[in-house]
């Protein structure tokens, strides 16, 4: 979350790896000097975690796929790729959404928040910490999502009781049934912030 | 998922002209309803432009007293905006029913608008459909109806509508501003959604080169005597069996003006002019709630799973109508109803 300030403007020479990386649709990257083939392909730069990308797209990859098949960042999940789960959820300018229902290349200059942005200088993120402390889930799948979604949450600041909590989150399916503990989680979290 | 052009629009004369040179193309804003249905391959756009950068994020004061909501609003700004909380809460209380908060973070006020029924058949490309492949068949009719509509269906579809934001904007009666090839026109809400008649695979009274701008509410709001009532499967996060959105003016216990919108009954939200009639000038209590909710109900046609609905949906109205009249509106985090 630290790290999440700079945006593709401010550092335009930033992380050159990624500088005019082209992926194809099959998810193999592709060097600057690559032939490219792609149909209908669409140019983005966006941040991701504090560092900067620009990317050339087809335009059918959801910034789902883009983070976790081109930019390796598999911490957010595939649920039901519906829209219906949450397990995708992750933060635009600092806004919860669903990563799934959304094309890559419509998030121009934006900038992304995935659980891999939580933590900082090795410390876990307080809602990291009080999903651990609250044993808020068994198999786990769903805790990125719900720890993205918590955190947009505590930042719309509408959630005070555990009943708004539950019904902000609601958007967030867990099938194991963590549900109580992820509220007391969630209110740890919300206490300290 | 098909291939398709994607192209930015950078200003609405752009937009309606990449729309009218290109039979295949669709307009895209939140997405949250088009991606899912492209994904289903339902919807196939040759061409997708995004509208996302154009000016039409304004929430602002109309002359006569109104408000005007630019179509790029996203739902959840506007929830939250402090005008309409003030003066318009049945339209933030309507709005926060409906999806989840990532939702409503991403979805649009034009696109809540132009969202498409969420009828197991109409996305199941296995089986048949009027309203996705005109001339199929409706599954529905002698299939799993159980969220199908009671009012106004017809022999080719029975599907309804599933926004909770559009019931309010009906009660409010909100005016859909939209711009096109052909211009700018102004179309009453009662008039933007259709019933599905024999051409169901036309949701609304929209041109494919039409563009929406924004919704104008008039100045009443109700904002004294109002509720918006949703019941669902889940306590959250599910569209509605059934919902409705009242509104009243009271004179002590006399209604002086009441309204009442349905969701969940038909393929547009529903209010009838002869059932609301039954309200004015009477008493505010349970027999008059009830009487109105009969009049609504008249014609009122269940199938195989849904026929409860028509009772359920007789005694949300009479409930609404009470919640309205006492100023107790429906919490939606407080699943209690009052």
């Amino acid at each position: 979350m630290a790290e999440v300030g700079k945006s593709c403007e401010a550092q335009p020479a930033c992380d050159l790896a990624h500088m005019t990386r082209a992926v194809t649709r099959e998810g193999v990257t592709a060097g600057p000097s690559s032939n490219l083939t792609m149909l209908n392909a669409v140019s983005v730069s966006l941040t991701v975690n504090g560092a900067c990308h620009h990317l050339t797209l087809d335009p059918r990859t959801t910034l789902l796929d883009l983070l976790r098949e081109h930019l390796d960042l598999t911490g957010t999940k595939k649920g039901c790729d519906q829209g219906q789960c949450g397990a995708c959820t992750v933060l635009i300018d600092g806004r919860r959404v669903n990563s799934c229902l959304s094309f890559a290349v419509m998030h121009e200059g934006a900038q992304v928040t995935t659980i891999e942005g939580f933590a900082a200088n090795g410390a876990l993120h307080p809602l990291q910490q009080a999903f651990i402390d609250h044993d808020a889930f068994q198999c786990g799948y769903c805790t990125p999502g719900q720890i993205c979604s918590a955190a947009g949450l505590i930042a719309e600041g509408r959630a005070k009781t555990a009943e708004e909590i539950r019904e902000l989150m609601s958007g967030n399916i867990c099938r194991c049934g963590a549900y109580t503990n992820i509220v007391a989680a969630i209110q740890q979290a919300m206490e300290r912030s | 998922m098909i291939g398709f052009q994607y192209t930015r629009a950078s200003d609405i004369g752009d937009a309606i002209r990449l729309a009218a040179g290109d039979p295949n193309a669709k307009f895209i804003a939140g997405g949250t309803n088009l991606i899912d249905l492209m994904k289903m391959d339902v919807e196939l756009p040759g061409r997708l432009i995004d509208i996302t950068q154009l000016p039409l994020k304004q929430v602002e004061i109309t002359p006569g007293g109104g408000l005007r909501i630019g179509a790029l609003v996203r739902n959840s700004d506007l929830a939250y905006h402090p005008l309409v909380a003030e003066r318009y809460p049945v339209l933030a209380s309507a709005i926060l029913a409906g999806a989840s908060q990532q939702l409503r973070n991403m979805a649009s006020m034009g696109g809540n608008l132009l969202q498409r029924t969420r009828c197991h058949y109409f996305y199941d490309t296995a089986t048949a459909c009027n309203k996705r492949e005109p001339g199929s068949g409706c599954s529905a009719i002698d299939g799993l109806n159980r969220m199908h509509a009671i009012l106004g269906a017809s022999e080719a579809c029975i599907a309804t509508h599933p926004s909770d934001m559009c019931v309010a904007l009906a009660l409010l009666e909100a005016k859909v501003h939209v711009d096109g090839a052909s211009g700018e026109r102004v179309i009453a809400f009662a008039d933007f959604h259709r019933l599905p008649g024999d051409t169901p695979q036309k949701d609304a009274n929209l041109d494919a080169d039409e563009i929406i701008t924004a919704l104008e509410l008039p100045p009443r709001g109700f904002a004294t005597h109002y509720t918006y009532l949703k019941i669902r499967d889940r306590l959250s996060y599910a569209f509605a069996l059934i919902s409705v959105a009242a509104g009243l003016e009271l004179d002590g216990e006399t209604i002086k003006e009441g309204r009442f919108a349905l969701g969940g009954v038909a393929h547009k939200p529903w209010r009838d002019p002869e059932a609301e009639a039954v309200l004015r000038g009477q008493s505010a209590n349970a027999g008059t709630f009830t009487r109105a909710a009969d009049v609504l109900l008249r014609d009122a046609k269940g199938f195989a799973h849904n026929s409860f609905k028509i009772d359920l949906a007789r005694r949300c109205i009479a409930r609404a109508l009470t919640q309205a009249s006492r100023g107790t509106p429906q919490s939606h985090s407080s699943k209690q109803i009052a």
